[in-house]
């Protein structure tokens, strides 16, 4: 497989084609609603097509329809592979395999435990922990962890050629790239030594009294001693952890790993996709693409239209009553005139308000700014996308 | 049923990029242009809310940025702060240093704890009735049963202690529903709509608050009826275009297309919101706003979106 990139790239001028080939981890991130769930299998499935090799697509929450276009239904965190008929019955013929894998955060975070529990004792006390469970079930931060560490995990197997990873919904869009990092600082951490070192030796000296004092108020002593339980336990697996989160980031900071954002040309959605744009490439990560989805078609941008649209509502009277032979010589019950007026002002009206949005965009396209490499536009799709067919639909219009 | 806007906490939630604040922003304005004294509370912390307001960055002392109307950022570390003053008389002004570093600990050990600060504040202003009205614009739809199940989720885990004694009175204003409720917000779309269906779902199963209302923002105008789209076919015909052609002086296929894909992608949305209804309890009131065909977003954009809400609650 071709592993060289083509030289010098110019800023907006490469295809994503190219940029798949030489990459081993595509992560695909932005702000929600945007359609990066859809975009993050597009492009996997293109790349199954055109480049061959094993491509796996891993995905956090995709739309039921989807789900089910990957084959995905009813399977946890395992990854299957979309089965070739699928393809066949696409009118398809891929060179390489697609596979697929959906994240199930709880057995994720399971599978951590067993890997790092350093005894069986241990690893059950931790699983049976009720605030194991808060934190590995309930509380949303710990996707962004175990996100990546799930793709270190699936990349360490070498099993696949490309990983398309998508990323899930955080509050802030750059939680998961923190993650390892928080991860490794908080066990580090002097306070959760101080927080353990009690319960262990019952000495509580003058530096941490205040504390638990306020904690102990706060918290109660049975719930601290519950925390306290729960960290010792966690502390005989310090070593694995902190090892693999740095790991991970350091994955992330590879060669081999690109970023795809992906954004829509709203205002809101947008300016948080600069800003990721952003600050990836001030942490020296490798911004390979910007997608740009849901665009108006360009037509709509047009002057001359727009002209054509404002005289077909001054003239609808006279355009109507023009009309009305043209049309009752296809159907006698069409020639109405009031009616075609109206037709004819509506469509003109509505011309004229998506050239507004469509203008808009163009303004809001026109001054992004950090321009990676790729920066592929997708049009607006009338119709839902939950086929490998409407997935190669979009991924071709991705692709050049 | 007690009106939205008669609440005394909204939380107003969906997917990213529905428009949950533009959503939580009008309804808070339109409930001060109806005389209430209004609290708008950001979350999420990225500052969209100014932006919707055009005012200057809002930060967790609250200020009146429109008559009536007030604005603040959550920051949990502040709020325990404050509730540390207020609840312990523990004086930690100033010296916050060391406070702010165990309080991180306490946060990422202690799940629950930002979203029960956060809760906590917020309920705070309610029980103390300094508005009548609290529009919080809240987290993604992933995130929110978390924080409304957080006092709940502490007082399963939490047995004594001063944070048990005050999730009980948290949940006594968030299972109220003539004080207490929820907006979804979602748009006619294939994921906002499963993922509201399945907010529903979560909400009453797990957590104390109701769902008061779905918004379902960006409703596309609906262009021709039945009679009206086979005028519309014949317009598209050769004959009809050749003839427009000529009289305004100019090609319409444009335009024609442009309709065309606006009644298929209403068609498409139409269906999504068809499932959407089956899939909400009947008793949840579904409100329409239009999509808007504007410029930017701003202040004009969040009154346009509030006299729409208005409209829908019938006002």
């Amino acid at each position: 497989m071709a592993r060289s990139r083509p030289t010098a790239p110019v800023p907006g001028q490469g295809s994503l084609d190219s940029l798949l080939a030489a990459k081993e981890i595509v992560v695909a991130c932005g702000p929600g609603g945007v359609g990066k769930t859809t975009t993050a299998a597009a492009a996997g499935v293109m790349a199954a097509l055109r480049h061959g090799g094993k491509v796996l697509v891993l995905t956090v929450d995709p739309a039921r329809r989807l789900a089910d276009a990957l084959g995905l239904d009813g399977i946890g965190n395992t990854e299957r592979r979309v089965p070739t008929e699928a393809f066949r019955a696409a009118g398809l013929k891929p060179r390489g395999q697609l596979w697929a894998a959906m994240l199930d955060t709880k057995q994720s975070w399971d599978a951590l435990i067993r890997r790092h529990a350093p005894d069986e004792r241990t690893r059950e006390e931790i699983l049976a922990n009720p605030l194991y469970q808060n934190i590995s079930g309930r509380f949303i931060q710990s996707h962004d962890y175990i996100a990546m560490e799930r793709l270190y995990e699936i990349h360490s197997e070498g099993a696949y050629d490309l990983i398309v990873v998508d990323t899930p919904p955080t509050r802030n869009a750059l939680d998961f790239l923190d993650a390892p990092q928080r991860l490794a600082d908080f066990f580090s951490s002097r306070l959760l030594r101080w927080l353990i070192v009690p319960y262990r030796s019952k000495l509580v000296n003058l530096a941490t009294k205040p504390f638990y004092q306020i904690a102990d108020r706060i918290l109660g002593t049975q719930f601290l001693a519950d925390i306290s339980e729960f960290f010792i336990l966690f502390q005989s697996m310090y070593d694995g952890f902190v090892e693999r989160a740095e790991a991970v980031g350091r994955l992330l900071e590879d060669r081999r790993t690109t970023f795809m954002v992906v954004s829509t040309l709203e205002g809101v959605p947008l300016r948080e996709a600069e800003f990721f744009a952003h600050e990836l490439t001030a942490r020296r990560l490798h911004l390979g693409a910007i997608v740009l989805n849901k665009v108006l078609p360009t037509y709509l941008q047009d002057a001359e239209s727009a002209a054509v649209a404002e005289r077909m509502k001054e003239r609808a009277d006279e355009a109507a009553s023009a009309l009305v032979p043209v049309l009752a010589a296809a159907d006698p019950a069409l020639g109405d005139e009031a009616q075609i007026r109206r037709v004819l002002t509506e469509v003109a009206d509505s011309f004229l308000n998506f050239r507004v949005v469509a203008l808009r965009e163009s303004e809001e396209r026109s001054h992004l700014a950090d321009t990676p490499e790729v920066l592929a536009t997708v049009p607006f799709f009338d119709t839902d996308i939950y086929d490998l067919a409407g997935l190669v639909r979009l991924g071709e219009q991705l692709w050049e | 049923m007690t009106d939205l806007v008669d609440l005394r906490l909204v939380f107003v939630t969906g997917k990213g990029g529905v428009g949950k604040t533009t959503v939580a922003s009008a309804l808070a304005l339109f409930a001060s242009q109806r005389g209430k004294r209004v609290l708008v509370c950001e979350v999420d912390a990225k500052g969209d809310v100014a932006g919707f307001f055009e005012s200057s960055p809002t930060g967790f002392k609250e200020k009146e940025i429109l008559p009536g109307l007030f604005a603040m950022t959550m920051d949990t570390e502040a709020s325990l702060r404050e509730y540390l003053k207020l609840q312990l008389r523990i004086p930690v002004v100033g010296r916050i240093g060391p406070l702010a570093k165990a309080f991180d600990f306490v946060a990422t050990a202690a799940p629950g704890v930002r979203e029960i600060l956060t809760v906590g504040k917020l309920c705070y202003e309610v029980r103390e009735q300094n508005y009548d009205l609290v529009v919080v614009d809240a987290p993604a739809s992933g995130h929110i049963v978390g924080q409304l199940a957080a006092p709940q989720a502490i007082n399963d885990l939490v047995k004594v202690g001063l944070i048990r004694s005050q999730t009980d009175w948290m949940l006594e204003i968030l299972s109220d529903p003539t004080r207490t409720g929820l907006v979804a917000v979602c748009t006619p779309e294939e994921m906002p709509v499963n993922e509201t269906i399945e907010l529903a779902i979560r909400v009453r199963e797990e957590t104390t608050v109701r769902l008061a209302t779905v918004v379902v923002n960006r409703v596309l105008p609906e262009l021709f009826g039945r009679q009206e789209e086979s005028v519309f076919d014949a317009l598209d015909a050769p004959p009809a275009v050749a003839a427009l052609d000529g009289l305004l002086g100019g090609d319409p296929t444009p335009l024609l297309e442009a309709a065309r894909l606006a009644v298929t992608m209403r068609r498409t949305r139409s269906t999504h919101l068809e499932r959407l209804r089956a899939g909400i309890d009947p008793e949840v009131p579904l409100l329409y706003l239009p999509y808007l065909f504007t410029r930017s977003h701003g202040l004009r954009t969040t009154r346009q979106v509030a006299s729409s809400l208005g409209e829908e609650l019938g006002y």
